[in-house]
C-alpha cells in the first residue's frame, strides 16, 4: 500500500493520506457517476436502435461491447443503464439513510417507549428476508420505478435504524452529552451538534455499504423480471434479456455483469481504504 | 556480582498511524540483581510499562524493539526466536498485569488459568501445580482457598483476582516477576492487602522483580532501588531511601512535592456569610433499576445522606469506589432523580431532575466529570466547546463571546492559540482544564467536581488543584469536591463527608483527619500509603475493622 | 445464575413470538394490497356481476382486513394454507413437495460451506495480514461485491461452456445414480457456497481477530502458550457465540440465495415456486411462500441469538 499523499507539511497539523486501492475504487466510482449524468448525451446510438444486422455480436470497431440479443448496441445500453442502476440505488440509500438516521437518533436519545417501539417494529421489519420482501411488494403493486425505490428504501431502513441507534446510544451516554442535557438543550440541539456530528463518518461508511446491497438487491430483482422493466434496463435487466447469449460467451451477457461488478467492487475498496486523517501533533 | 538482568541501550519505536515512526524509548540502560526488587517510576507515556514488556522480548501491537540488548540471566531476550522466547515466558520470567480482570480468561475456571504456565512447560506433574496453587492462594490470604479456584473470574472480586494474577505469576517459580501497576485500579483499604500479600510472598521465594508504578508511596514500601522515567529516557536512580530523601533531578524532586500533603487551613469565615447556606441536601436517596412495589428502584446507591455546602466554601466527599459518591454529585446536578429527599440551591427548593430546574439554576450550579475525554465533544473545538455556554446561557454575540473564551482560557491557564484545537490534540491536563473553562464560562456560583484529577498525572493533578483554589479566590466560587484521593480532597476542602455503602457516615474538617471517630475512616485514613518505606510493615489496622469494612 | 439464563432465553422466544406475528401481519396486508379486484380477476373480465359478487361472498372478501388476517392466520396455525388461485390446488400440496427440495439444496450447501468457511476464517484470523489472509480478503469482497446470479452465470460458463462437464441449464428428476445426482446438484450447490462462505468467512474471521486482541490472550501469549494454545483454548471459546451468530445469519442468507439460484437453474424448490406465483399473481401461494421463507429466518436468527445466551461463560 503505497501513500499517494504523502504526510502533510510540517506547519500543517492536519492532513489526509489515501491509499492507491482507494484512490482506484473512487476513480470507478466517479466515473459511473459521470456516466450516469452525462449518458443521453455521449451514447453513440439511441438506445431502441438495432444497428447490427447479427445478434449477440462480438466486439468491434463500431459497436464496442458489441450487440445484444435484437442487435442493438450494448456501448449505449451500459451507459443508459448506468443511469437506472445508479439513479434507482443512490435515491434508495438516500432515503433510507436519512430516515433510518433519523430514526435511531430519536430512539438512541429520548429512549424509553419511543425507543422500545421503534426498535421492536424495525427489527421485525427486518426480519422478513430483503428478496422476499421484494417479491411481495412487485407481486402487490407492480414494479415501476417509484416503487422499487420505495421498497428498497423500506427494506434497508431498519439496517441503518439499527446501527445509527446502536452508535447515537453509545455516543448518549458521553459526559459531553449528559453535560448538554443538563444544560437544558433541545432534542434538535443534541442531534444536531452532539450526536450527530460524532457518528457521521461510521453512518457514511454504512450506507455505502447499504449502496452495495441495494445495487445487488436491484439487480437481482431485474435480472428475475421484476425489477426494471421494459423499454427501461438497467444492469441486471441487460443481463436478463441477453441470457440467451450465455452458452456463446457473448459480451452482450458478460459485459452487464461486469459493470455491475466494477460498481460495487470499487465501492467496497473504497469504504475499505477511505482517506485516513493524520492526528499526530507535530511536537509530540 | 553479575546483575540477573542487563539491559543496555535499549531502544523502541512505534509506529503512529500517519506512519511516522517516534522514538519512545531513548537508549535506557537498566540492571535488576538477584532477588531485588527494582520500581520503574513515571507518568503515562513515560516508557515503564514497555521497558518492562521488553524483559520478556515483548512489544505490543506498533512497537518494536530497535536496539539494544534485554539479558536475562545471560540469554538475550532480543535476540530470541519466538519459539525460544515463548520457553522462557511464563516459567522463568512471569508477568502481574495491571487488570486483572481483563487478564483472566472469562469462559475458563480460575484453577486451569493458575496451572497453565505448568501445562505449557511441564515444569511439574499438574496433581502437585494444583497443591502448589492452592498453598500460594493461602499465602496470598485469598478466602476459601481449596475452592476459590473453581470459580470463574466473573465470580469473584478486584482485589481478589489482582491476587490471583500474582499466584499465576508465582506457579512455575520464575526467577523474575513483572509488576504492571497491580494495585492501581484497586481501593486503598483493599491495596494495602494485596501489598502485603505481595511482599510476603517476594520475599519468601527470594524473587527478583520489576515494579512499574506511577505511586511513589506504594513503591517505596516495596521496593529495593527506584529508577525515575521521562519520555523513554532514565532521569534518576538509586537507592529507595535515597531517592526519596534526597532526590537529585527536578523531575524527581516535583514527583516528590506532588504528593506530598500541603494542606494550608483556610482562615475560617466568622459572621453571617458563613452560616448561610448555598447548596442544601435532604435526606437524598437515590437509585437505578426498574421502581419496587415500595416504590424503591431495585438498587440503592445512596441513601439518606443530607449535606450542606456553605457560600463560597469547599465540601470533600471521599469513600471508595462503589459508595455512592458519584451517584450523589449526579442527584445533586439532576441528571439522575432522587427517589426520595431534596435539594435546596441559594434558598430554593430545586427540581429532581433538570428537566424541573429553571435555566438560571442549571447555570449557576454546574458539574464537572472525571474523564475530560469524553465530557468533551470530539467533533467541537476549544472555541465551540466553550462559546456554547455562552450563547445558550447569556446570548451572546459573536464579539463578546470570543472575547469571553479569551478570558476563560486565561483563567485557567491555557494559551489562546489553542481555540481551534479539538479535545483530540490537547493534553489530558489541558482537557481538563477546557473541561473546567466550559463550566466557568456559565458562571455558577457552586461547581460540583467529581473525581477531576483521579485520571491525571500527579504532577498534573497538583497543578489543577492550585488553578482551583486560584479561581475560588477570585470568582467567589463554591465546590463540591468528590474523590477517592484523600490528599487532594485534604488540600482543597474545608469540610469533608466520608461515604461507605450508600450512607454518610462521617463529617470532618482537614484538621481533624488524623483522629477520626468512626472506625471505618480510621481504616480508610490509615490504608493511605505514605513515602516512609516502613510505612506498611509499621502498620498496624484492626482486624475485626477490616472484616467488617473491606470488601475483598 | 441459572434462572437468568432461562429468563434470557424466555424474552428472546417472546421476542420471535411478537416478530412473528408482526411479520405475519406485514406479509398479509402487502399481499392484500394487490390492486384489482380478486374476484375480477379469478373470473375473468366477462364475469357477471352476480357472478363476482357470489364469489367475493364466498371468499369473504369484504370482510374488514382484520378479520380476514386473523382468519387466514387461524387457518396457516391449522396447516390449512388456503387454495391457490392459479390452478384450484391446495397450497399446502403444492408446497410440501417443492419445500422438501429446497431443504435438500439449502441443507447440501450448509453441509458443505459451514466447515469450509469456518475453517478458511479462523485460519485467516490465526494468520492475520500473511499473503494467505490477504488473498482470502480480497477474494471475499470479490465475492461479496457480485449479485448472486453473476456467480451462477460464471459458473455455468466454467462447467457447461468451457469444460463441458454439465448441462447448462436444467434439472433432471430422474436421479437413479450419485452420479446424476452430483451432475444435477453440483452448480446451484456450488453457486449458494461460494455466496454464503464469503460472509461467513467474514464475519467469523472478525470473530476469532477481535477476541485474539483482548488483554487475556496477552495474557496467554506472556504465560509462553504456543499460537495454537491461544487461537483453539483461548480465543474459540469466547469467539463462539459471535461465531454461532455469523452461521446463522449466513444461513438465512441462504434463503435470499435460493431465489436466484432456484430461477437460474430452473431447480423444482419453493423459491421458484414463489417467483412463478408472483407472475401469475397467485395470492395464497405468495403468501404460504413469503410465511415459510420469514418463519425459517426468524428461527436460524432466534437459534443464534439463544445459543449467544447459552455460550456467554459470564452468564455461568
Amino acid at each position: 500500500m503505497t501513500s499517494v499523499a504523502k504526510s502533510a507539511p510540517r506547519h500543517q497539523r492536519f492532513g489526509y493520506r489515501i491509499n492507491a486501492v482507494g484512490v482506484a475504487g473512487a476513480l470507478v466510482v466517479g466515473f459511473w457517476i459521470v456516466v450516469a449524468l452525462a449518458a443521453p448525451a455521449i451514447v453513440p446510438h439511441p438506445i431502441g436502435d438495432i444497428v447490427d444486422t447479427d445478434y449477440f455480436g462480438p466486439i468491434s470497431r463500431e459497436l464496442w461491447l458489441g450487440s445484444d440479443y435484437l442487435g442493438r448496441d450494448m456501448t449505449s445500453r451500459i451507459l443508459m443503464g448506468a443511469r437506472y442502476t445508479l439513479g434507482i440505488s443512490i435515491a434508495s440509500v438516500i432515503i433510507a439513510g436519512v430516515s433510518g438516521v433519523m430514526l435511531g437518533m430519536i430512539a438512541a436519545i429520548t429512549g424509553g417507549v419511543v425507543d422500545m417501539v421503534l426498535s421492536r417494529f424495525l427489527d421485525a421489519l427486518n426480519s422478513i428476508p430483503s428478496k422476499l420482501f421484494s417479491l411481495v411488494v412487485v407481486a402487490a403493486v407492480g414494479s415501476s420505478i417509484p416503487v422499487l425505490i420505495v421498497t428498497m428504501a423500506v427494506i434497508y431502513i431498519p439496517g441503518a435504524f439499527r446501527f445509527a441507534r446502536a452508535l447515537a446510544v453509545n455516543i448518549n451516554t458521553m459526559d459531553f452529552v449528559v453535560v448538554a442535557r443538563i444544560r437544558g438543550e433541545s432534542l434538535f440541539y443534541l442531534i444536531r451538534a452532539e450526536i450527530l456530528p460524532n457518528i457521521i463518518g461510521p453512518v457514511l461508511v454504512d450506507l455505502g455499504l447499504r449502496f452495495v446491497f441495494i445495487v445487488l438487491l436491484l439487480s437481482g430483482l431485474s435480472f428475475l423480471g421484476l425489477g426494471v422493466k421494459p423499454p427501461y434496463a438497467d444492469w441486471g435487466a441487460l443481463v436478463r434479456e441477453n441470457i440467451g447469449g450465455l452458452p456463446y460467451a457473448a459480451p452482450a451477457v458478460i459485459v452487464p455483469s461486469l459493470a455491475i461488478a466494477s460498481l460495487t467492487i470499487a465501492v467496497n475498496l473504497l469504504i475499505d481504504n477511505l482517506p485516513t486523517k493524520i492526528r499526530d501533533r507535530e511536537n509530540s | 556480582m553479575t546483575s540477573l538482568v542487563e539491559i543496555r541501550e535499549l531502544r523502541v519505536e512505534a509506529t503512529t498511524d500517519s506512519g511516522r515512526t517516534i522514538a519512545i524509548i531513548k537508549g535506557v540502560d537498566l540492571d535488576i540483581a538477584e532477588g531485588e526488587i527494582v520500581a520503574l517510576i513515571g507518568e503515562s507515556g513515560s516508557g515503564k510499562t514497555t521497558i518492562a514488556m521488553t524483559l520478556m522480548g515483548y512489544a505490543r501491537a506498533g512497537c518494536r524493539i530497535v536496539g539494544g540488548t534485554v539479558a536475562v540471566d545471560g540469554v538475550d531476550m532480543v535476540a530470541l526466536s519466538e519459539k525460544d522466547r515463548a520457553a522462557v515466558r511464563g516459567a522463568k520470567i512471569a508477568y502481574v498485569p495491571q487488570s486483572a480482570a481483563a487478564a483472566f480468561n472469562p469462559a475458563i475456571r480460575i484453577m486451569d488459568q493458575v496451572i497453565e504456565v505448568v501445562r505449557i512447560h511441564g515444569v511439574m506433574p499438574l496433581e502437585e501445580a494444583r497443591a502448589k496453587a492452592v498453598a500460594l492462594f493461602r499465602a496470598l490470604s485469598l478466602p476459601n482457598p481449596e475452592m476459590i479456584g473453581d470459580r470463574y473470574p466473573h465470580q469473584v472480586s478486584g482485589g481478589q483476582l489482582q491476587r490471583l494474577a500474582a499466584a499465576m505469576a508465582l506457579i512455575a517459580n520464575p526467577k523474575l516477576l513483572i509488576f504492571d501497576e497491580p494495585t492501581t485500579a484497586l481501593d486503598v483499604t483493599t491495596q494495602v492487602e494485596v501489598l502485603r500479600a505481595f511482599k510476603s510472598v517476594i520475599s519468601a521465594h527470594r524473587i527478583a522483580g520489576i515494579y512499574v508504578s506511577h505511586d511513589l508511596a506504594v513503591v517505596a514500601q516495596i521496593a529495593d532501588r527506584i529508577v525515575v522515567l521521562r519520555n523513554g529516557e532514565v532521569q534518576e536512580s538509586g537507592a529507595t531511601r535515597d531517592i526519596l530523601a534526597r532526590a537529585q533531578h527536578p523531575y524527581t524532586q516535583q514527583l516528590l512535592a506532588a504528593v506530598t500533603p500541603h494542606h494550608a487551613p483556610r482562615p475560617a469565615v466568622s459572621g453571617p456569610t458563613a452560616a448561610e447556606a448555598l447548596l442544601e441536601v435532604h435526606e437524598v436517596s437515590v437509585g437505578y433499576g426498574p421502581l419496587r412495589s415500595d416504590g424503591q428502584p431495585a438498587i440503592v446507591a445512596v441513601e439518606n445522606v443530607s449535606l450542606r455546602v456553605a457560600r463560597g466554601r469547599n465540601l470533600g466527599i471521599i469513600g471508595e469506589s462503589g459508595c455512592g459518591k458519584s451517584t450523589l454529585a449526579r442527584a445533586i446536578a439532576g441528571i439522575l432523580p432522587p427517589f426520595a429527599g431534596g435539594v435546596v440551591f441559594d434558598g430554593r427548593e430545586l427540581g429532581r431532575s433538570a428537566r424541573g430546574r429553571s435555566a438560571d439554576q442549571l447555570r449557576q450550579l454546574q458539574i464537572v466529570f472525571q474523564h475530560a475525554d469524553t465530557a468533551l465533544n470530539p467533533a467541537q473545538t476549544v472555541e465551540d466547546i466553550l462559546g456554547r455556554p455562552l450563547t445558550f446561557y447569556h446570548g451572546m454575540a459573536r464579539k463578546p463571546r470570543s472575547a469571553r473564551i479569551d478570558q476563560l482560557l486565561d483563567m485557567v491557564k491555557l494559551p489562546r492559540s489553542l481555540r481551534l484545537r479539538r479535545p483530540a490534540e490537547l493534553s489530558g491536563g489541558q482537557k481538563q482544564r477546557v473541561n473546567f473553562a466550559r463550566a466557568l464560562a456559565a458562571d455558577p456560583k457552586l461547581i460540583v467536581c467529581d473525581e477531576i484529577t483521579s485520571a491525571l498525572d500527579t504532577v498534573v493533578a497538583a497543578a489543577i488543584i492550585d488553578l482551583l483554589k486560584e479561581l475560588q479566590r477570585e470568582l467567589d466560587l463554591a465546590y463540591v469536591f468528590i474523590s477517592h484521593d484523600l490528599s487532594v480532597v485534604e488540600a482543597i476542602c474545608d469540610d469533608i463527608v466520608v461515604m461507605y455503602r450508600g450512607r454518610k457516615i462521617e463529617q470532618i474538617s482537614p484538621e481533624a483527619m488524623a483522629r477520626p471517630e468512626h472506625p471505618y475512616t480510621q481504616l480508610l485514613l490509615s490504608s493511605v500509603p505514605k513515602l516512609d518505606p516502613t510505612w506498611l510493615d509499621n502498620l498496624r489496622q484492626d482486624p475485626e475493622q477490616v472484616r467488617a469494612y473491606c470488601q475483598r | 445464575m441459572k434462572h437468568r439464563i432461562v429468563s434470557l432465553v424466555l424474552a428472546r422466544l417472546a421476542i420471535a413470538l411478537v416478530t412473528a406475528i408482526i411479520v405475519s401481519f406485514a406479509v398479509f396486508f402487502a399481499t392484500a394490497m394487490l390492486p384489482g379486484d380478486t374476484a375480477t380477476i379469478l373470473l375473468g373480465q366477462a364475469a357477471t356481476p352476480e357472478a363476482v359478487e357470489g364469489l367475493r361472498k364466498a371468499m369473504h372478501l369484504d370482510d374488514p382486513a382484520i378479520f380476514r388476517f386473523l382468519r387466514w392466520l387461524a387457518g396457516v396455525v391449522h396447516g390449512d394454507l388456503g387454495v391457490s388461485y392459479a390452478n384450484n390446488m391446495p397450497v399446502a400440496k403444492l408446497i410440501s413437495g417443492r419445500l422438501v427440495n429446497t431443504l435438500k439444496l439449502a441443507g447440501l450447501t450448509a453441509v458443505i460451506s459451514v466447515p469450509l468457511a469456518l475453517t478458511l476464517g479462523i485460519t485467516a484470523a490465526m494468520l492475520r495480514n500473511t499473503l494467505y489472509d490477504r488473498c482470502l480478503t480480497i477474494a471475499i469482497i470479490g465475492v461479496v461485491s457480485v449479485p448472486e446470479f453473476m456467480i451462477a452465470t460464471l459458473a455455468v460458463l466454467l462447467f457447461a461452456v468451457y469444460l463441458n462437464w454439465l448441462p447448462a441449464v436444467s434439472f433432471t428428476s430422474e436421479i437413479r445414480t450419485v452420479y446424476d445426482f452430483a451432475r444435477a446438484y453440483a452448480m446451484p450447490v456450488v453457486t449458494l457456497t461460494v455466496v454464503i462462505s464469503a460472509q461467513m468467512i467474514r464475519m467469523s474471521r472478525a470473530a476469532v481477530v477481535e477476541t485474539l486482541n483482548t488483554p487475556y490472550v496477552e495474557m496467554a501469549l506472556l504465560k509462553g502458550a504456543s499460537r495454537g494454545r491461544l487461537v483453539f483454548h483461548h480465543a474459540l471459546p469466547n469467539a463462539l457465540g459471535p461465531i454461532v451468530n455469523a452461521v446463522a445469519l449466513s444461513l438465512s442468507y441462504l434463503l435470499g440465495g435460493v431465489i436466484i439460484v432456484e430461477t437460474v437453474f430452473n431447480y423444482p424448490g419453493i423459491a421458484k415456486l414463489m417467483v412463478d406465483a408472483v407472475s401469475t399473481r397467485d395470492l395464497p401461494l405468495i403468501q404460504s411462500c413469503a410465511i415459510i421463507f420469514c418463519f425459517g429466518y426468524l428461527f436460524l436468527t432466534t437459534t443464534a441469538d439463544i445459543i449467544a445466551i447459552l455460550s456467554n461463560p459470564r452468564l455461568r
